[in-house]
């Protein structure tokens, strides 16, 4: 991992809106559920538990140089594509399990959660995307008391 | 000829975990189910619906990944994340933990009995398929480890009527196994699927083999005969002869070739429950072709993860969710 040096990319979560989002009668309405939309899964992963005044960046891990969400509610669907700065194959692996799996404890089941490295961004991405997309293997991994120690860690630090 | 799926039940037998396998009892009266809560459950039906008649708790640590009955019946083997396969054996109403398989180095994905009862075959994200000869007395013991896959393997299938084991892997390939010399060897390997192989079925003959992928596609493969009548008895190879595309949205998990009625039911990450019948096999066995005879798409509320058909009543159907429920369906070719 490289030393303190700050990433220049001050902002390093964007999001793909994949409809316009409009503010409809049902918004307003209290007993109708609203859909869960990208500002939802931008909140997720930027606020501490400690501090919600300070949205985080996943830059202060220096493991993610950028993350792409794309939410479809209404097809009960979420991607998330992040662009890892270390070459290593197994970091790479864990951040995908960690965001897979932050992802997995806050939205409701019926979601289906994508999540891939961005194409051309690491060497061992097509390895990397199958394990995450497996969710036998993904179950199991969970299933290492150690491994869910370190998925934990990585999800209770200021970076997610 | 348009088919529907009637929902019978839905139960929620494993509370806050998946339901990974449902699978039914020889004579087709005992429904046993396994998951994420590291339980099996025994289901038989009361009236008009399924309870619970035992539930084993105890025999494994971590999830159960497959439960697989004995062709006589006696028996239930159930395959766990704890790199462990346990046998129980059936006594009145309950079952008791007859004896405990080691030797994966890690999780062990399916348990299957080959038809004759003798012999049964596990597979493990190791690679490896282990085989185990039982005998009078119930005792176990491996007599093959065979290492064809470069991956975890995921699904393990004996043919109906051959000694013939089938693999399927997170290599993306589907091995065939015979037994050569008193040693279990791969004598083929199928090589088609763009993505990890969940599951197989042998068709009631045992002439063809279905597989389902993580490529969203089933792929059927048939047994194809050498050319000039001679052939020595161990070579074995197959071709694929037709693949199902287009009707999975996601990644498919299971897939049941019926014994009654020749059906081919999926289970798929989509939620959904989809049933296909072969049109008129007379007109080319080389190239048979499948139709999408009923489809439910909100089967469950979460995906469906197996798919097991009623070995006694025609039509019958037991599927299984990642949200812990099983359903029992009622297939109807003509709707």
């Amino acid at each position: 991992m490289s030393g303190g040096t700050r990433l220049e990319n001050a902002n390093p979560l964007i999001f793909q809106r994949s409809g316009e989002r409009r503010l409809t009668a049902t918004d307003e309405d209290e007993d109708v559920a609203d859909p869960i939309d990208d500002r939802e899964i931008f909140d997720i992963f930027s606020k501490s538990i400690n501090d919600p005044e300070h949205p985080l960046s996943l830059e202060e891990l220096n493991v993610v140089e950028q993350m792409r969400v794309n939410v479809n509610d209404q097809e009960s669907m979420v991607s998330v594509e992040f662009t890892p700065t270390i070459p290593h194959c197994s970091m790479a692996t864990l951040i995908g399990l960690s965001i897979k799996v932050k992802l997995l404890r806050s939205l409701p089941d019926r979601f289906k959660i994508d999540v891939h490295i961005t194409p051309g961004t690491h060497a061992s991405e097509d390895a990397v995307n199958k394990q995450l997309a497996d969710k036998e293997r993904v179950a199991a991994a969970l299933e290492n008391s150690q491994l869910l120690e370190v998925v934990n860690q990585c999800l209770s630090s200021r970076a997610m | 000829m348009k088919g529907a799926l009637e929902l019978l039940q839905r139960v929620s037998a494993h509370p806050d975990a998946r339901c990974w396998c449902v699978a039914w009892s020889p004579s087709g009266t005992l429904l046993a189910s396994c998951g994420g809560d590291c339980a099996i459950k025994i289901w038989g039906k009361e009236g008009d619906s399924w309870e619970c008649k035992c539930v084993m708790a105890d025999g494994h640590q971590r999830t159960v990944r497959t439960v697989a009955w004995s062709p006589c019946g006696k028996y239930l083997a159930s395959a766990s994340f704890d790199a462990t396969t346990c046998i129980w054996k059936k006594t009145n109403d309950d079952f008791e933990s007859l004896t405990v398989l080691e030797g994966h180095e890690n999780e062990v994905k399916c348990v299957t009995w080959a038809p004759s009862g003798n012999l049964l075959a596990t597979c493990s994200r190791d690679k490896s398929v282990w085989i185990w000869e039982v005998d009078e007395e119930d005792e176990y013991e491996c007599v093959s480890v065979v290492n064809s896959h470069t991956q975890d393997v995921k699904h393990v299938v004996w043919h109906p009527t051959q000694e013939l084991l089938a693999s399927a892997g997170y290599d993306n390939k589907v091995c065939i196994y015979k037994e050569v010399d008193d040693d279990w060897e791969c004598r083929a390997t199928l090589e088609g699927h763009e993505s990890t192989v969940w599951s197989l079925a042998f068709d009631p003959e045992g002439q063809r083999l279905a597989s389902c992928s993580d490529d969203r596609t089933v792929k059927i493969w048939k047994k194809s005969t050498l050319g000039d009548g001679e052939s020595d008895s161990s070579d074995e190879s197959w071709k694929c002869v037709c693949t199902l595309s287009g009707f999975h949205g996601r990644t498919i998990y299971d897939v049941a070739w019926c014994r009654l009625t020749g059906a081919l039911a999926t289970a798929c990450g989509d939620d959904g429950v989809r049933v296909f019948k072969e049109e008129d096999p007379t007109v080319d066995p080389e190239q048979p072709v499948f139709f999408m005879s009923a489809h439910l798409p909100k089967a469950h509320g979460q995906d469906v993860n197996c798919v097991s058909w009623n070995p006694k009543e025609a039509g019958l159907l037991a599927t299984c969710s990642d949200n812990g429920e099983f359903a029992i369906w009622k297939y109807n070719s003509d709707s």
